[in-house]
């Protein structure tokens, strides 16, 4: 590890991210208290800002990222995400779509 | 495709001395992988709970049951000990004394009680207006998933215990160093499933339910 | 629900015991369980007698309870598998005893009910798994150039509670009754309201503990392919074995999940009144099956990856060719890994969705055939002009081209919504999914137990009476399940403990002498292992390399030594063993003797055997207290193992020295046979090159 930042950079890293996530967290709490009360379509907000915190996080808290080092990980969260979308999505698409032809609510 | 750069296997695989298992990479590599599994079992409950908002048999659900100014004190207290848990791992990078490290452990270790207590006061409050699990599939799924994620907390909490009796029992040497850098791992990833629980339990659940 | 209303020792009481049935209503239904019950605790005093006799318990404990030696590891997992075989065997014979005596069977419904619940969880979770793992456990680090796998201790914990699990349902024939759900253990029949005995309990602990240990057991495996080669192993110098290795442990990491989500779920319906799948209160069953498939299609090819390895490595080592289509054979591997996970739904096609998704699952499902119609290709192109001889492995290899083939065929009948709607629930499904699981996984099982044997053990096992036992394995199968095929054509459902209809009584009569043949195929494994424990001074091949591998776990001496390899060998190409014989570098000297560490024994393992499999019997009795002591028992043995500072033991130079001089010594005595010899006792381990 020759070219390991320094204590400040790396401080400065967590610092970073945390205000970040916190400014995101705060806008996601925002709108849902205020458009959220008639707007449904506020949950595509929250959707995006919670995959920006996400993001972040996993950029500044987990050092998820291109950089060489840690491309094994990169890749294994990738995959990762890959099947959990198959799985939520195939999930939801299945048991919804069960739901309409049944007129059941969900 | 060669050996990852980032285990440093080449040069050490021929020395006897060094067996592969001790290798820091290897390590942190395999509870990256034990994480990405658990992300499956949280997920895979996500999507239950998705299919399960509309499920409260008459019974009451998230608009009756949520309080946000106690979620989002819940998200804070979680956000900045993931903060502070980062520090602990940079202290410990970099070597500085053991006291600011065991610091800021332990500033993590109050908040993440700190969380789990509102947590609790929480579910005693959706229990009080009838929010149990018994009463409808909807809350069984919520309490399927919060608590999961609470009982991963506690048993954070419980990690870091033992590992600062081991600071002091045996020392900051590479076997406890790596032992924190994965709980500092596995407290980070608690977060990001946080994420999800906010945006998709409460918000999901409020507007839709 | 609360503990209340049970006594200090919950619902367990006298009656719990099978044999107070058999003692108030004896009937040959009782009867038969009762000698079930018997064979278990007979068997258990026998064994533990039979170790106090020979003084072995200081031996057992310090070789093997103990032991963090994946090999060592590996062959408990095979050895508990085996257990569980002739379990489960015996129970599949029961049940066509019953079908072929129905109309007038000796079973009673819930009898029949407990029997395919049990020999079905069994076969997949405690036979199929464990013999993989245990296979993989111990030709894998070999195969990559290794110690052993990145995670000993958790290798020897997932072993431990997959065993502890066992041990419960060896238990659930002695103390109540298991669950009548079947394998799948649908709610909402499985819940509290229509199954308020603790059958279903036994099944949701088994699942649950067992799943984590094999969940723990893919973590493992992936890193250890990953991370753990050898030098010089590149990813695509491996064999092809250590791919399918990789993927199946992908589909362990992330497909075991579901099932344990899905088993706590049913276990909080049924213990804590939670609503996931009950009838009432917004519970959903459909959910239920959704996530039991989440996980059960890829649960397959988790078994059957493995076994394509195995056979990749018979048909290129029997053929002395090296794999024709190796990239080809990884790619596929990989799509295959992948599209496991996209075809859950066509388990329940039936179950109300539009036929959009069921379309759509289907066309995905069928995909699946062709990489795997790639592999078949592959395996017949690399035994075309090869140097074939028909050993065990190469009998069962063949064997499964041909019966996979049709298995599969099936399976692409069934993978088309308009026809699984006709077949749904019926025998031919029974006789697709053997017929996938027996010529694929168990014959591969068979096919890696003849193949790595006298790696393991230092002697070949009988091969004439292995021939016999696999033909027997052919006949028994088809006879037993090709009429299953017609039967449920015919409209016969599963899992019918008796029927009115007199058309399928045929088929059950010929399938159940199919059974017989499977008997004697079973009779004659455990024959050739006694024959082969008597002769295996006629049988020893000590060089290690008796069917010129071309892989490295032939490079080292047979048994292989703890340590695995004296200095860890620097690969340079695919089929690095054959490429070293031919190029005059193998049974090399090696260049100085340096000590080499390893992990200690650990009694973890085996303490958490035992702390969980009491937990689960108190779960599953409600007797809260043990619950709680055995999980505080776990909880302490786990942290005070992290307390432990000397982990690893060093084996010194001078040892190592005279282990392979002594070895070297013997390579150059002996005499290298050619491949006509295989079978002769000539044949100590060394092959002749034959180019
Ligand atoms: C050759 C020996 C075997 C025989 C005679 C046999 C017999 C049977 C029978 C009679 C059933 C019940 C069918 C029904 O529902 O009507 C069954 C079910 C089943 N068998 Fe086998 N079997 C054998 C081997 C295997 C093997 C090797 C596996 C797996 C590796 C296996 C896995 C299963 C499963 C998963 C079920 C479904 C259980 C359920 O319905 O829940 N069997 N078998
Ligand atoms: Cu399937």
């Amino acid at each position: 590890m020759a070219n390991e930042p320094s204590f400040a950079q790396h401080l400065r890293s967590y610092i970073t991210g945390y205000i970040l996530s916190v400014v995101l967290t705060l806008a996601a709490f925002a709108a849902v208290l205020t458009i959220g009360r008639e707007n449904k379509s506020v949950l595509l907000l929250v959707a995006l800002l919670g995959i920006a915190q996400l993001v972040v996080q996993l950029k500044y808290f987990l050092n998820v990222t291109t950089q060489r080092e840690y491309r094994d990980n990169l890749a294994l969260v990738a995959f990762s995400t890959l099947i959990l979308l198959i799985i939520v999505l195939g999930t939801v698409w299945i048991m919804g779509n069960l739901a309409v032809r049944m007129h059941a609510t969900m | 495709m060669n050996l990852s750069s980032s285990s440093k296997s080449p040069g050490s695989i021929g020395n006897a001395h060094e067996a592969a298992h001790r290798d820091p990479a290897v390590v942190i590599f395999g509870f990256w992988v034990f994480m990405m599994s658990d992300l499956i079992f949280f997920g895979v409950v996500f999507a239950i709970y998705i299919t399960m908002v509309g499920a409260t048999a008459g019974g009451p659900g998230p608009k009756e049951l949520f309080d946000f100014g106690s979620l989002f004190a819940q998200t804070m207290l979680l956000l900045t000990s993931s903060l502070t848990v980062g520090i602990a791992t940079v202290t410990m990078r970099h070597e500085r004394s053991r006291a600011s490290f065991l610091f800021w452990v332990v500033i993590t270790l109050l908040l993440g009680i700190g969380f789990l207590t509102l947590e609790l006061y929480d579910f005693s409050e959706m229990a009080s207006k009838g929010g149990v699990p018994s009463r409808s599939g909807y809350l069984s799924a919520f309490f399927g998933l919060v608590p999961l994620h609470g009982l991963h907390v506690t048993f954070g909490c419980l990690w870091m215990l033992v590992l600062i009796a081991q600071v002091f029992t045996m020392g900051m040497g590479q076997v406890v160093k790596l032992r924190f850098l994965r709980l500092a791992l596995f407290w980070h990833f608690l977060d990001l499933i946080w994420i999800g629980i906010f945006s998709i339990v409460y918000f999901g659940g409020w507007v839709y339910g | 629900m609360s503990a209340t209303e049970h006594g200090w020792l919950g619902k367990l009481s006298w009656e719990s015991l099978v044999f107070s049935n058999f003692l108030e209503s004896p009937s040959i239904n009782e009867a038969v369980a009762s000698a079930a019950g018997s064979l278990v605790i007979l068997a258990s005093i026998a064994i533990l007698g039979l170790l106090t006799w020979y003084r072995l318990w200081g031996p057992l404990w310090r070789d093997w309870l103990t032991s963090t030696d994946h090999k060592k590891i590996g062959i408990m997992y095979i050895v508990f598998a085996i257990v569980m075989l002739v379990r489960g065997l015996l129970e599949g014979m029961v049940m066509r005893a019953q079908q072929a005596a129905a109309p007038d069977g000796f079973l009673h419904a819930d009898h029949f009910a407990q029997l395919f619940s049990t020999h079905g969880t069994i076969m997949v979770f405690f036979v199929a798994v464990p013999f993989l793992v245990g296979l993989i456990n111990f030709a894998m680090p070999l195969q990559i150039g290794a110690r052993d796998v990145a995670f000993p201790v958790l290798n020897q914990i997932s072993l431990a509670v997959t065993v502890s699990s066992g041990i419960l349902l060896m238990v659930s024939l002695v103390v109540g009754q298991f669950s009548t759900g079947g394998w799948s253990a649908y709610p909402p029949y499985t819940g509290g309201d229509f199954s308020p005995g603790v059958g279903p309990d036994y099944w949701i602990w088994a699942i649950v503990f067992s799943g984590a240990g094999t969940t723990l057991t893919g973590i493992n495996f992936t890193v250890t392919v990953y991370k753990c080669r050898g030098p010089g192993m590149h990813l695509f110098r491996m064999p092809l074995f250590c791919w399918t290795v990789l993927c199946a442990s992908i589909l362990m990491i992330f497909a075991m999940p579901p099932l344990s989500v899905a088993a706590l779920m049913l276990g909080l319906d049924r213990y804590l009144d939670f609503h996931f799948f009950t009838n009432d209160l917004g519970g959903n069953m459909m959910n239920y099956a959704n996530l039991f498939w989440l996980f059960g299609h890829p649960e397959v090819y988790l078994l059957v990856l493995p076994a394509y390895g195995i056979f990749s490595e018979v048909f290129s080592t029997y053929s002395a060719k090296t794999l024709y289509g190796y990239k080809s054979l990884v790619i596929a591997t990989m799509c295959i890994a992948i599209l496991s996970f996209t075809v859950w739904l066509h388990h329940f096609f039936t179950m109300g969705q539009s036929p959009t998704i069921n379309i759509a699952f289907g066309i995905a499902t069928m995909l699946i055939a062709v990489p795997t119609g790639v592999k078949v290709y592959d395996w017949m192109a690399t035994m075309y002009r090869g140097r074939i001889r028909f050993t065990t492995p190469m009998v069962y290899a063949i064997g499964f081209l041909i019966l996979f083939v049709i298995g599969g065929l099936s399976g692409v009948i069934l993978a088309n919504p308009t026809v699984d709607f006709q077949v749904h629930n019926t025998l031919f499904l029974v006789a697709h999914f053997h017929n996938v699981l027996i010529p694929g996984v168990l014959f591969g099982i068979l096919a890696g137990y003849n193949y790595w044997f006298p790696k393991a053990f230092g002697f070949r096992l009988n091969d004439k009476l292995g021939r016999l036992s696999a033909y027997l394995w052919f006949a028994g199968f088809m006879l037993t399940f090709f009429p299953l095929y017609v039967a449920g054509l015919l409209g016969m459902p599963r899992r019918s403990f008796t029927y009115a209809d007199l058309t399928f009584k045929p088929y059950m009569i010929v399938a159940f002498i199919g059974a017989m043949v499977v008997l004697a195929a079973l009779i004659t494994l455990v024959v050739q292992f006694l024959v082969s424990i008597r002769d295996r001074h006629k049988t020893r091949v000590p060089v290690g390399d008796p069917w010129d591998g071309r892989s490295l776990e032939w490079a080292s001496p047979a048994p292989v030594p703890a340590y695995n390899f004296v200095e860890l060998p620097t690969v340079t190409d695919r089929d690095e063993f054959s490429e070293a014989k031919e190029h005059g570098r193998a049974y090399q000297r090696p260049k100085n003797y340096r000590d080499i560490e390893l992990p200690k024994n650990n009694p973890l393992g085996f303490i958490l055997c035992v702390t969980s499999g009491i937990l689960m019997f108190a779960l599953v009795w409600y007797i809260w207290w043990l619950a709680l002591i055995s999980a505080l028992a776990i909880l302490i043995a786990v942290i005070a193992s992290t307390f432990r500072k000397e982990t690893e033991y060093i084996i010194p130079a001078s040892q190592l020295e005279k282990d392979t001089e002594a070895w070297l010594a013997l390579v150059e005595k002996s005499e290298a046979v050619s491949r006509d010899l295989e079978d002769s006792p000539r044949n100590v381990g060394y092959s002749k090159l034959e180019l």
